[in-house]
């Protein structure tokens, strides 16, 4: 038999239901992954002893029947999702040795459910980066790379490169404008961004409140329906979740979509848009068709302005959700003469070039005689762009767009260093969707010229991730791709 | 709206971060040219537009006025990076 | 009402005040979090990791908070918004941890309103309230305890506070105190706050400029923070009004700047001068969505509000016969009113009042006892008045059973019994007495018939005294006048 890595959850849970194979065995196969590839990176803090604890737990679980959800997979769990006894850093220096006191909901609702946890995962920092090149702890190195080391993507690019070089059955990650698609689509494994409100945002390290999202990136569709189950729910401690009931995702998977109008956004396609992904987004569009999907054109006029909204709106929430690490209850302090000197001394020297870039950005657009100018026009430019997906969704039922207008890119690209706007323009094709707070998937599509994984993103009705699922299960199957 | 090498040092002090003398004017032109991009948002015609402050459109719950947490000061101390008596301590706060 | 005129050699100058006046919310957990509001517990016990701050926590609404602010806000005869939106306030301090605070900026809670005051001369004048927001309180910094060294307890943070904005409408120290006095009679009648200044859970922050008398202009303000006595704030409008007049005469300008009331040297400084102004950088918070209230629950709330001072008082005079003055004092206190209420009920109220105002005001004001604590109860004072009323006792051995009651609490009907002093109405034995005395004192009879009629009140100063004071005064007088 294959490697047990090579399995995905669903294959997996059969086989631990059936007794094929048993928790521990699984478990140990991961840490075996996971030991052999400390050189991408991928993961910053290990609980391999105490999953390998848990597994045991988990076996006696299959024994007398009482196993749940998804007892005994052993997951990763971006570092952004505080852990009870573990500690949680954000990948900043600012978090060092910071032990929660508290699980967050999602990853509770995994424990509840029987997952195993094996370490914390690598992110950028305080998940401000789409290439996880402002950890604290380095950059992540996406397992697709050849000769030179190749960035996973950001922020959750411990994540992506974790499920795709099998150290993890599957990942938590959490997605503000991008960061659960993007990793994915570099890393040619499959996430999704659920609609705001699905998961629960108490326990996870705020970045931009209004529009961070947790979701799973995972090896197929099939497991990101499964593990997008344990996840979601309507939490009392987090008044933006949702109430609305949960549907069981995995029953979308295989229904027909003949009928299904899928739209194609024309200001996706941009006159410089690389060909090979425009070819692969052809692609895409003729998989769905051939399996009964009608193809419409549609318009997102605003899409222009989402960056530039987006680039208003998330540092202007980050500027105020960080202000609380200050070195007076936990985390790094650097002493100083007076309060004020060691907050500023304590700052300066916790937070990344990058975060500190954003806390200055989002503190000057809230500063007094330029909220109007900044802040207000991003929120009303905000609503437009909802309003051009709620119009665009009176004439499709999904979108079709490709996840990332690039392919991975080299560690330490000066292009993206000289000037952060380039790498910001990285997450035009996904940071919408937050701005909408609509769920968005990238599973991949195939392979470059440079055979690296590129991603197609679908894009639902708010609360339908359903029908991201259903066609989803088509375009997996169509596209055929190959995991590593 | 171009930044001056002032507002940098304002803004700098009101998120209470450093920006070192010599990377001021690094610092400032940087900002200057993200402000500069993200004025495109000027180029959109927003009025009579109401401001998105919430995407989700379900309603704000309340809680029930009951106590659910507290007596946990050894866990809420617990990475306090100094404490004493029970408190959190800093350097003296002159009012 | 005459106007509080400041009046110097130069010209005449009349005062502008406006008020803040933060009250704490009566709950038993905090706005935010399920801890507990106890005040007087051990440091940092009463926290929850929202309120320490802590990474990933979230705010939840107590829906205790915003019924007592609804009720609050009818109680001030204010528009309660069905629209209100948290805001957070960003700045730093030690006691403060998320590094901002949760409140209400652009649309509060509670709109426009109005108290009307009571002032000395018996004259009423309205006051507006501009508006009331509820936000959370922070949490105390202890500068005594070492030198080189603040300590932090967070025992506070995040308690619900109600602050209140009025007009610029006082024009007097006295109508600022009278404000004061009858705000905290509505918020303790209401049971919205307990009202205590001296606790701190209800704090005042004092806007005070002045203009020439007779002008329209408004000029610069300065603010005094944290007043912690009605009797110190009408001091501080004083003195800092006073301190402007000598600033403008002398050709000199106000700046608009925070100072603080010293009560010791009855003046005001400016606090320390901050490197740079406040930049609260406010906005929406984006982990509360905004506040719908139905009118089901406002008039839900407005059908179970209880009398309020002004209609208690409007009761007591229209139906009660109290005079203006009597129903204003009796009504200030919700304790007071509701004994009086008792005591009073099917009897002379007007008789009830002069008692209570009277020789039991002063009897608690001696044994420093709250009427909550009284050893005569509304009972017992109803029944002393009683027996005045019924001719039973005289007003002068009613004070002596009053003497009494107030040490053993006991019923003045067994006291009057158990001492005798029942008063003889008896015609028979008072004539009796009244042939002893006349037979007794020839010569004053002899002048009375000659014409010195007024020696009538010497005859029956004679009988009582013989009858030892039981003998009812009008049987004397009208035998006395049969007889000589």
């Amino acid at each position: 038999m294959s490697d047990l890595t090579d399995l995905t959850i669903a294959e997996s849970l059969s086989k631990l239901k059936s007794r094929e194979i048993s928790p521990v065995e699984l478990t140990q196969a991961y840490v075996q992954k996971l030991n052999d590839n400390h050189k991408y990176n991928a993961f910053v803090t290990l609980t391999a002893e105490k999953a390998l604890s848990d597994a045991e737990e988990a076996e006696k679980r299959y024994a007398n029947n009482t196993n749940r959800l998804l007892e005994g997979i052993p997951l990763g769990i971006k570092d952004l999702f505080c852990t009870k006894g573990i500690k949680t850093t954000a990948c900043s220096h600012i978090l060092d040795n910071f032990i929660p006191q508290y699980e967050s909901t999602v990853t509770q609702n995994l424990l509840d459910d029987g997952a195993l946890f094996l370490g914390k995962l690598n992110m950028d920092e305080f998940a401000m980066g789409g290439s996880n090149e402002t950890s604290y702890f380095g950059p992540v190195v996406n397992p697709w790379s050849k000769n030179t080391p190749l960035v996973a993507g950001g922020s959750s690019g411990g994540s992506a490169a974790a499920v795709a070089a099998k150290m993890c059955a599957a990942a938590t990650a959490t997605d503000t404008g991008g960061s659960i698609r993007e990793p994915s689509a570099f890393c040619g494994v499959t996430g999704i961004k659920p609609t705001y409100g699905r998961c629960s945002r108490y326990g996870i390290v705020a970045f931009a409140s209004s529009l961070d999202q947790a979701g799973p990136i995972c090896k197929d569709v099939r497991d990101c329906a499964l593990l997008l189950n344990s996840m979601a729910g309507y939490d009392p401690k987090d008044s933006t979740s949702s109430k609305r009931e949960i549907p069981d995702f995995s029953l979308s998977l295989g229904k027909d979509i003949k009928g299904l109008k899928v739209g194609i956004p024309a200001e996706y396609r941009p006159d410089g848009l690389n060909p090979e992904i425009a070819s692969y987004w052809d692609k895409a569009a003729q998989i769905l068709k051939d399996c009964g999907a009608e193809i419409i054109n549609i318009n997102l006029p605003h899409t222009k302005y989402a960056l530039p909204a987006y680039y208003v709106i998330a540092p202007a929430e980050a500027s105020s959700n960080l202000a609380r690490y200050d070195g007076v209850r936990y985390g790094l302090r650097v002493d100083g003469n007076g309060l004020d000197e060691q907050y500023i001394n304590t700052r300066t020297e916790g937070f990344g070039a990058e975060v500190k870039r954003r806390i200055l950005i989002g503190t000057y657009v809230l500063s007094a005689g330029y909220y109007d100018a900044y802040y207000l026009k991003a929120q009303k430019v905000r609503r437009l762009i909802k309003n051009d997906f709620d119009n665009a969704f009176q004439k499709c039922d999904i979108i079709l767009t490709p996840t990332s207008p690039i392919e991975p890119f080299a560690i330490g690209d000066t292009k993206m260093l000289e000037n952060p706007i380039n790498m910001y323009l990285n997450d035009v094709f996904t940071v919408s969707v937050n701005l909408a707070g609509l769920p968005a998937m990238s599973l991949p599509i195939g392979l470059s010229q440079n055979s690296l994984p590129l991603g197609m993103q679908l894009i639902g009705r708010a609360f339908d991730e359903d029908t991201i699922f259903k066609a989803a299960y088509h375009l997996e199957r169509g596209a055929n791709f190959v995991r590593m | 709206m171009a930044v001056d090498n002032e507002t940098v040092r304002r803004i700098a002090f009101l998120a209470r971060l450093k920006v070192e003398q010599e990377k001021l004017e690094d610092t400032q032109s940087e900002f200057n040219k993200i402000l500069n991009w993200v004025e495109e948002l000027g180029e959109v015609n927003t009025n009579n537009v109401e401001p998105l402050v919430s995407v989700n459109d379900e309603a704000l719950s309340l809680r029930q006025d009951e106590i659910t947490a507290g007596h946990i000061s050894e866990e809420i101390l617990k990475n306090a990076p100094a404490q004493e008596f029970g408190y959190f301590v800093v350097p003296k706060v002159v009012e | 009402m005459a106007d509080f005129i400041i009046e110097t050699e130069k010209g005449k100058w009349e005062i502008i005040c406006g008020l803040e006046i933060h009250c704490q919310i009566i709950s038993k957990s905090k706005i935010f979090s399920g801890a507990s509001t106890e005040f007087g517990d051990d440091v940092n016990e009463n926290v929850s990791f929202v309120d320490a701050g802590m990474p990933g926590m979230l705010p939840t609404l107590n829906q205790e908070c915003v019924h007592q602010a609804i009720k609050t806000g009818l109680g001030l005869n204010a528009i309660i918004n069905k629209y209100s939106e948290f805001s957070r306030k960003n700045y730093f301090y030690a006691d403060l941890p998320q590094g901002y605070q949760i409140t209400q900026f652009q649309y509060p809670i509670v709109g426009e309103g109005f108290i009307d005051i009571d002032l000395a001369d018996g004259s009423t004048k309205r006051i507006r309230i501009e508006r009331m927001h509820i936000e959370q309180d922070a949490g105390k910094s202890i500068h005594d305890i070492d030198p080189h060294k603040s300590f932090i307890d967070l025992n506070r943070a995040g308690v619900g506070l109600m602050e209140i904005v009025t007009k610029p409408d006082f024009r007097s120290p006295e109508e600022a105190g009278a404000f004061l006095r009858k705000l905290r009679s509505i918020v303790r009648y209401l049971g919205t706050c307990d009202g205590n200044m001296d606790e701190g859970s209800m704090r005042c922050d004092v806007n005070v400029s002045v203009r020439p008398f007779g002008s329209n202009e408004y000029r610069t303000r300065c603010e005094m923070k944290n007043v912690n006595s009605v009797k110190f704030v009408m001091q501080a409008i004083e003195v800092e009004a006073k301190r402007h007049v000598d600033v403008y005469e002398n050709g000199g300008e106000i700046c608009q700047e925070t100072r603080q009331f010293d009560p010791v040297s009855l003046s005001t400084k400016v606090m320390r001068k901050k490197e740079f102004a406040h930049d609260y950088r406010y906005f929406p918070e984006p982990d509360l969505p905004p506040l719908i209230l139905s009118d089901e629950l406002i008039n839900h709330i407005k059908d179970e509000l209880i009398e309020l001072p002004d209609a208690k008082k409007n009761r007591f005079v229209n139906q009660l016969g109290l005079t203006s003055y009597d129903a204003m004092v009796i009504c200030e206190n919700k304790e007071v009113a509701e004994f009086f209420e008792k005591a009073s009920q099917g009897r002379d109220a007007k008789k009830v009042a002069n008692w209570l105002m009277g020789d039991f005001f002063a009897m608690l004001k001696k044994k420093n006892l709250d009427i909550n604590s009284s050893p005569v109860s509304p009972d017992n004072l109803g029944k002393l008045v009683d027996l005045i009323t019924k001719d039973i006792i005289s007003g002068k051995i009613a004070k002596d059973v009053f003497e009494i009651m107030s040490e053993t609490s006991e019923d003045p009907e067994i006291i009057v019994e158990k001492n005798g002093w029942k008063q003889v109405t008896d015609t028979s034995a008072i004539e009796t007495i009244v042939d002893s005395v006349i037979a007794a004192n020839p010569d004053n009879v002899a002048s009375y018939k000659a014409g010195k009629t007024n020696l009538l009140g010497w005859f029956v100063g004679q009988v009582i005294k013989q009858s030892q004071g039981k003998a009812n005064p009008a049987i004397v007088n009208k035998l006395l006048r049969e007889k000589l």
